[in-house]
């Protein structure tokens, strides 16, 4: 077979890598004319204005930019980022250890599965209160109010993601004499992996919405309270600057993760870039 | 090119036991309740030579396949290989699946290692097999490439390196060329056919195409179907010596191509 694949080779070759550069320089440009457009739009909007609570988009920025300049945003960030990580954290590391188990176990499955489910189906806001009678208003019930909605996303995306793996591979896998480890290890989870990825931004991201919402229901800390303080004292340029920050901040986290999913599980996919 | 002997399926079985790498032995397979896949089928497959299983789609050929692989448990009935009963997958047999069953975020290089991977050989001595039969198979280059950087004709060139570098006595090959256009499936079979010879490996091999079966196989075993039974054991005698154009041109070829459509034809109403 040594004489084999002359003509083959450079037809796939040609596909693979080049064809996709040359619209790259254009998607930047449109993804800033996008944004751009929206931050224009924004500023007519507060100029008109279509509410008095409603400030401009440069009102917006200098808020901001005062704010940082004298630390709130800082210490606000600092207090906020410490139940959102750990919860983060806490979710991850156990929501893809169960959802796992419960991918590879049906006993499993069916030990947690309901709890999951019905997390996922509550309206958290409804639950806060009984969180607050178990675990007061410290971090701990925030940290808690972070878990209760990252947690069931994670979980239930590894468990979909980990049950529905690739039978062909698993069962190449088992022709090669691979042992169930080496199959799991191997084969399941790295095959599952972009599925465990979008539960993990999907799970951060409902994390961000589990901080802001036990800051603002709980007891008023970190951006929860420069949000409803300049709500009350009717600084809404502020207001904004808080709201608007802690959405770019959640979606670079959310893109940062998708960085590491390329760089570190899928090779392959850096590579197509 | 001498002509083809066709047998009917008990008397070919109980002979030469001794010659045969692979053996079974009143397989019969039962999907749930209602679904009768093969009927005590009995069949031996010579050592170093490729026998094909041929037949209509739902005549179980794959299904005796992996059970042969040790990839499904027959209802009853049993599998020797070298003689020995065997219940699960073995180091004697490697397979090559139809979709390829490539690792989407593995190399050429791992997934052509991947077999040896699983039995913990150390890094440096499988990747020097796999380079080893990644040449073989015509793809030295693409050792650092991934499966969706390859056409499907490569990437079953991939699943085949794989399954030659465990260095299995027989090589189980599920429709290897179904999902690879036609002009990739002809000189694919060809390279088979030369690299085989190099390789001394028995084959079994499943399509339901009667050319390639015709072209490839030494030994070519109809299936009827529902539930699967032998039909037929046809030793298509030609010489493999000449050039593949004349073989496809030749009238022994093309009188055992004939004979194998009016046995199927049958079944098709």
């Amino acid at each position: 077979m040594s004489t084999a694949t002359s003509p083959t080779p450079t037809a796939a070759e040609g596909s693979g890598t080049d064809s996709s550069n040359p619209g790259l320089k254009n998607v930047t440009l449109y993804r800033l004319l996008s944004i751009a457009g929206v931050f224009v739009a924004w500023e007519i909007a507060g100029m008109v204005p279509i509410s008095v609570a409603f400030p401009t988009f440069s009102d917006t920025i200098l808020a901001f930019v005062e704010m940082t300049a004298d630390g709130r945003m800082i210490s606000a960030y600092a207090e906020t980022l410490k139940p959102l990580a750990v919860g983060v954290f806490i979710s991850g590391f156990f929501g893809i250890a169960i959802g796992v188990g419960m991918g590879l176990n049906r006993l499993f499955q069916w030990m947690w599965e309901p709890i999951f489910v019905v997390l996922q189906a509550s309206p958290v806001a409804a639950l806060i209160p009984l969180i607050t009678y178990a675990y007061g208003i410290g971090l701990t019930a925030k940290t808690v109010a972070v878990i209760i909605l990252a947690a069931p996303i994670i979980v239930l995306n590894t468990y979909k993601a980990v049950r529905n793996a690739s039978p062909n591979l698993i069962q190449m896998s088992r022709s090669f004499q691979g042992t169930r480890l080496q199959e799991v290890m191997k084969v399941i989870i790295p095959n599952a992996a972009p599925v465990i990825f979008a539960g993990l931004r999907l799970g951060v991201a409902a994390g961000f919405i589990g901080v802001i919402l036990a800051e603002l229901l709980i007891t008023p800390t970190g951006i929860g309270d420069i949000i409803s303080y300049h709500r009350s004292v009717a600084e809404y340029a502020h207001m904004y600057a808080a709201v608007f920050s802690i959405i770019v901040f959640s979606a670079v986290m959310i893109g940062l993760l998708e960085k590491v999913e390329t760089n570190y599980f899928r090779p392959e996919k850096k590579k197509g870039q | 090119m001498t002509s083809a002997t066709a047998m009917s399926a008990p008397s070919d079985t109980q002979t030469q036991s001794s010659d045969n790498i692979v053996e079974v032995r009143n397989i019969t397979k039962f999907y749930g309740s209602d679904i009768h896949a093969l009927d005590s089928v009995n069949l031996g497959f010579p050592t170093g030579q490729m026998t094909t299983l041929l037949g209509p789609s739902g005549c179980g050929k794959t299904t005796l396949l992996k059970i042969v692989a040790g990839l499904l448990e027959p209802t009853s009935g049993e599998v020797f290989v070298k003689g020995k009963q065997v219940t699960g997958p073995g180091p004697e047999r490697a397979f090559v699946f139809q979709d390829f069953a490539l690792l989407p975020w593995a190399t050429v290089l791992r997934n052509v290692a991947f077999g040896l991977e699983l039995t913990h050989k150390p890094k440096a001595e499988r990747e020097e097999k796999a380079r080893h039969y990644i040449n073989e198979v015509g793809l030295s280059g693409f050792e650092e490439k991934y499966p969706h950087e390859l056409s499907g004709g490569m990437r079953q060139r991939v699943g085949l390196a794989r399954a030659l570098a465990v260095n299995a006595d027989v090589l189980l090959m599920d429709e290897p060329f179904s999902a690879v256009d036609e002009q990739t499936r002809r000189k694919f079979q060809e390279d088979l056919l030369h690299l085989l010879s190099v390789e001394k490996k028995s084959v079994i091999f499943v399509t339901h195409s009667i050319e390639e079966a015709v072209y490839v196989s030494d030994q070519i075993v109809l299936l009827s179907p529902r539930p699967g039974r032998i039909h037929s054991i046809i030793r298509p005698e030609i010489t493999r010596t000449a050039n593949p154009d004349d073989i496809r041109r030749d009238k022994v070829y093309l009188d055992i191509v004939e004979e194998i459509w009016n046995n199927l034809r049958k079944y098709l109403d």
